[in-house]
């Protein structure tokens, strides 16, 4: 197809224009936290980020992000490789139902489930805990890994299912030794969707966290936010502390962000 | 359903049993207790009085939840309606004309999706704040009397949310459309230049029936975003000014956490999970059947 020259100025116009509309408020406050501070503490430029860090006690925040992270990636995604592949390979009694079920998790709203589980945890002595934060996470991911990691082990395995059973491998081996090294790709893309999804959780670390020291990165920023009232420039670069490691992680490995979401979308 | 490979194997539920049970004990269970609380007028502290589906029958009864029900209603316009209707014209320009730096554009647009909301929300309170940048531009360009606290008006508090849905969910909606659009043969195209179809024509006869699925896709995602603004609404307005940004999954925080109506709150909770369930089957159907 050929364009007109105008056509094509147009074009690159609309495209300009529209990269600036969603770069504009990600550009204003990164621009915001390297600035002069507007709270008179007299530092700019990375020194915003040195007193953000002390003052929102970020460190703290991080390190708990991190920690919940870590657990729910592992965890969720060991569970969905098992879980995975037994629906995407074997053949047993109410597999269709109960692979039902895991859908229902995909599709569930973390507002219906947090009331329920606040005031049971609560009975049994759990929240406030680090366990409150992570585990019903896990029970999210595990519905979306379950999901994604079936419809992966379905379309590639047969043959190689059949093959490793032919030489005599069990089902244990037969998982980590045949299937699970050529789904790495599959494998990234759970991997940082899950990170994603745990990192920027908000809803469940607010209402199951009282204690300052279990606060996740996204909390503490907005506690910071509603406590810290001098001016912006800190505030800025606490978001743009909270923001940077999920971004990062994108700017290296987009496509599976891009692809995991899209794909991910298509849930039958 | 097409049986999976394999001989039957009954050691299959060992391998879901992990799985099942996290998800069982910190998904499902919770779901059945949520709906089983929902019968109840219940404050989280003392003992719960039985109240059939009174709960239920004040979404539609009580005036503040259903003003919060409309409230999502205009959201949906922001996070769903304006972003399909300015991404097909994107994606359609951008398919046209093939210009180079796609790639590029794809990675930009997408990339309000990955940003934690509350970031998200931080940064856009300061560009609507009174003394913020929207209105040092508007004041630049001679247009005072429109700068105001946007979060803060009555009028004006639930479309500056609703435009913060529609900056992250635009560019969303576009990457999808265009994955949609790049598989169209190109002998479709041919065959409708040849009818005499102008670029409008075309797009009508050729590009909306062929990305039908896709606009399901993104309207199932963003129609379910716009339901679930929580973080975004707890962290620019409360809810405030007065009620005016309240929604739902907001609801629910405020009366279960903030009020010590549990049972209220758990019974929007599941009209919300019945919703997104109706709404994804909903559409799904509406899919297929157009492109059947």
């Amino acid at each position: 197809m050929r364009a007109s020259a105008g056509e094509r100025i147009g074009n690159y116009v609309l495209l300009i224009a529209f990269g600036l509309f969603a770069l504009g408020p990600i550009v204003t406050i990164v621009a915001a936290a390297f600035g002069p501070d507007d709270g008179g503490g007299g530092s700019s430029g990375f020194a915003n980020f040195g007193r953000a860090w002390e003052i929102g006690q970020f460190g703290t925040y991080l390190r708990m992000s991190v920690a919940v992270s870590v657990t729910v990636v592992v965890v969720s995604v060991l569970l969905s490789i098992l879980s995975g592949y037994a629906f995407g390979t074997m053949r047993f009694r109410g597999a269709g139902v109960l692979f039902y079920l895991f859908l229902i998790g995909i599709m569930m709203p973390t507002e219906a489930i947090v009331v329920p589980l606040y005031f049971d945890l609560r009975t049994l002595g759990l929240t406030d805990t680090f366990l409150a934060v992570a585990l019903p996470q896990v029970a999210q991911s595990v519905a979306f890994g379950t999901f994604w990691l079936r419809a992966y082990f379905r379309s590639s395995s047969r043959s190689l299912v059949e093959a490793a059973r032919l030489d005599g491998a069990g089902h244990w081996r037969t998982l980590w030794l045949i299937l699970v090294p050529p789904a790495r790709p599959a494998l990234v893309t759970l991997i940082v969707l899950v990170f994603m999804w745990t990192w920027n959780e908000f809803l469940i670390p607010l209402v199951m966290v009282t204690s300052e020291s279990l606060r996740t990165a996204p909390l503490g920023l907005a506690f910071f936010s509603g406590q810290y009232t001098s001016g912006f420039t800190l505030l800025a670069a606490g978001a743009v502390i909270v923001g940077t490691p999920v971004v990062l992680v994108y700017a290296f490995l987009q496509r599976h962000f891009i692809a995991g979401m899209l794909e991910g979308a298509v849930r039958e | 359903m097409s049986s999976p490979p394999g001989e039957p194997r009954r050691i299959g539920y060992l391998y879901i049993l992990p799985a099942l049970v996290v998800y069982g004990a910190f998904l499902l269970y919770p779901l059945g207790r949520a709906v089983h609380l929902s019968l109840f007028e219940w404050d989280g502290i003392t003992l719960g009085k039985f109240v059939g589906l009174s709960n239920y029958a004040d979404v539609v009864r009580d005036a503040g939840l259903r003003a919060a029900f409309g409230h999502a209603l205009v959201l949906i316009v922001f996070y769903a309606v304006l972003p399909v209707l300015i991404g097909l014209v994107l994606a359609t320009v951008l398919q046209r004309a093939r210009v180079r730096g796609l790639g590029f554009f794809r990675t930009i647009v997408f990339l309000p999706q990955v940003i934690a909301m509350v970031v998200v929300a931080v940064a856009w309170r300061h560009i609507y704040a009174p003394d913020g940048p929207l209105n040092d531009v508007l004041r630049a360009i001679g247009l005072d009397s429109l700068a105001r606290g946007w979060l803060g008006d009555y009028a004006f508090a639930l479309p500056a949310v609703g435009v913060i849905g529609t900056w992250f969910e635009t560019g969303l909606v576009t990457v999808l459309l265009l994955a949609g659009m790049a598989r169209i043969p190109a002998e479709r195209y041919e065959a409708a230049r040849l009818d005499g179809a102008g670029p409008v024509a075309e797009f009508f006869a050729v590009v909306l029936p062929a990305v039908r699925g896709e606009i399901a896709v993104a309207v199932t995602l963003t129609v379910i975003a716009a339901l679930r603004t929580f973080d975004l609404v707890y962290v620019t307005t409360s809810g405030g000014p007065g009620t005016s940004t309240s929604v739902p999954s907001y609801e629910v925080y405020h009366r279960a956490f903030e009020l010590g109506q549990v049972g209220s709150a758990a019974a929007i909770g599941v009209c919300l999970t019945m919703l997104i369930f109706a709404i994804t089957l909903g559409v799904n159907r509406l899919a297929d059947r157009s492109t059947a």
